[in-house]
């Protein structure tokens, strides 16, 4: 069960002038369960990529694999497939059309061809998953405000219980506050369900909390992929791609060097913390 | 997907007629257009042909980057073709069934279709080489004289250069929400005419509502800069012919005395 990319190129605009080569060459194995954070610079291919695993866009080279099998053959069951990579685009409130919350939701699991009440009970669901109160079942979505309509927009995809769920820029154009709601719902939800996470972001801030994993795209290419605090080492490389490892990893790189016997891998404001409390206490 | 149409789109390349002045290419494409029906003969339709596929040369637009706006149309050109081949009255050539080809159909079922495409091709060798900004400019400043006659030339021109610059954020839209409501499993495709007209709604809901949303975010950033129409506006490039412009008004002017020449002689 697991998600496979092989020597994956896409080339916007192929055979024309205007040809962007966006994703160069990108080899991936996303086994399940995993909580990824997929990061890179505005035009780094993020977006494009995450626009593969569900098979939105056919790589114009490579193949890919769910579960052992190509996505792009003939006899794939395409719709099947979006059920199980569940893709919440960027800014996705702009999706919702219904007349109310619950509707909305419910047109996913209702294109899956589930029967009524399956299709309520998993609306149901998903909107306690997101945290939403039932007050707000029966409103228009374009009456609720902006952190509450992406989160119906994110219940739309989570009531056709994928498997994998994939966000891109879930936080973007939120205030802290409702930034911090969203990120912890999802890591919620991560626990309790056990599904895999794709979270795409231009920010290390954001992701290095929850992932275990981080992919760092440059250019259309995947420059690294690695455990956090291994990524963060590197960076002085990251800010040179227009990125930036978490504000604690500067302080500790910064203590190390002013010859505080610390190590630098830290990569939460806890984890520095006790760093700092042991190198004190030596 | 829906973003390859291309018609209307500006294509950027460094050639000869992107840099002519709008105004010569809008009087251009009209020249050309009034020729198209001038002329009624094959080597007529040569001679517009050739001069298309100059302008095209010159361009330095590839031609199968043209072609591909075109497929949208395809589908109306085709009714045109199918109605004048079936429903011209003449001496028939073939019969089947209670439908009859004649030959006078057969003949402006071509010349139709042959018309149609260049007209095509024509106007949107125009858009392609034209930024929406400067061929607004030049409509202004060709319609001038139509102020004096209370003709609200500057907002016409204005509501012409908004609607050209919202085609394709528009159709960038469009394809987002569109994949947006595929990966919740939507599907635009299959079904019968009745469940395709149902499967829009969830498309272009979020997409007037998004429409109206940049509407009012432009009428509000061109309040905040205090625009307040024509009166007294200064442009930051003035048009100006320059002598490529003057040039082309004379290459125009005698492939229209062609035209018409053509007709009258042949």
């Amino acid at each position: 069960m697991s998600l496979i990319l092989d020597h994956v190129n896409y080339i916007y605009g192929e055979d024309t002038a205007l040809a962007v080569h966006a994703l160069k060459d990108i080899n991936l194995v996303i086994p399940d369960g995993q909580f990824i954070g997929l990061i890179g610079h505005t035009g780094s291919g993020k977006s494009t990529l995450v626009q593969h695993l569900n098979g939105l866009i056919r790589p114009t080279g490579g193949a890919i694999y769910y579960n052992g099998e190509d996505i792009h053959d003939k006899d794939y069951d395409k719709k099947k497939l979006r059920s199980k990579v569940g893709l919440v685009f960027q800014y996705p409130e702009h999706q919702l059309f219904e007349i109310d919350v619950f509707k909305d939701v419910c047109f996913g699991p209702k294109n899956l061809g589930l029967s009524q009440k399956e299709t309520e009970l998993r609306a149901y669901a998903a909107l306690k998953q997101v945290g939403l109160g039932d007050e707000y079942f029966y409103q228009s979505p374009f009456d609720l405000s902006g952190g509450q309509k992406r989160r119906v927009a994110i219940a739309g995809v989570l009531a056709m219980k994928p498997e994998i769920l994939i966000l891109d820029e879930p936080t973007a154009g939120l205030d802290p506050k409702g930034r911090d709601e969203i990120l912890d719902q999802i890591a919620k939800l991560k626990e309790e369900t056990g599904i895999t996470v794709i979270l795409v972001s231009h920010s290390m801030e954001d992701v290095a909390k929850y992932v275990e994993r981080i992919i760092v795209m440059n250019r259309g290419s995947v420059l690294y992929d690695d455990e956090p605090r291994q990524v963060f080492q590197h960076y002085k490389e990251l800010e040179q791609i227009g990125l930036a490892a978490p504000q604690v990893t500067y302080i500790m790189q910064a203590l190390a060097k002013r010859g505080m016997k610390v190590g630098t891998s830290a990569t939460t404001i806890q984890e520095a913390e006790q760093e700092i409390l042991r190198a004190l206490a030596h | 997907m829906i973003r390859d149409i291309t018609l209307g789109q500006y294509y950027q390349a460094e050639s000869v007629i992107h840099k002519l002045d709008p105004r010569v290419k809008l009087v251009a494409t009209i020249g050309f257009i009034i020729s198209l029906f001038v002329v009624d003969s094959w080597v007529g339709y040569v001679v517009a042909a050739l001069f298309l596929a100059c302008m095209i040369k010159l361009s330095k637009v590839p031609f199968g980057y043209m072609v591909k706006g075109m497929k949208a149309i395809v589908f109306i050109l085709m009714i045109t073709v199918v109605f004048n081949l079936f429903l011209t009255p003449g001496e028939p050539l073939v019969t089947f069934w209670k439908l009859t080809i004649t030959k006078e159909g057969l003949r402006i079922a071509v010349m139709m279709a042959v018309r149609l495409s260049f007209l095509i091709v024509g106007s949107s060798l125009m858009t392609l080489t034209t930024t929406p900004n400067s061929l607004t400019d030049g409509m202004e400043k060709l319609m001038g004289p139509l102020k004096y006659v209370k003709v609200p030339v500057h907002e016409v021109s204005m509501m012409m250069s908004i609607a050209l610059r919202f085609i394709p954020i528009l159709l960038e839209e469009t394809d987002k929400i569109m994949k947006a409501q595929i990966a919740r499993g939507a599907d635009f495709e299959s079904g019968n005419l009745v469940k395709k007209a149902k499967a829009m709604v969830p498309l272009l809901v979020p997409l007037f509502i998004s429409a109206f949303r940049r509407a009012n975010d432009l009428a509000m950033a061109m309040e905040a800069r205090c625009y307040r129409g024509g009166e007294h506006r200064t442009k930051m490039k003035p048009l100006r012919y320059r002598a490529a412009d003057r040039a082309a008004y004379g290459v125009l002017v005698l492939y229209f005395a062609g035209c018409v020449a053509i007709r009258v002689c042949l």
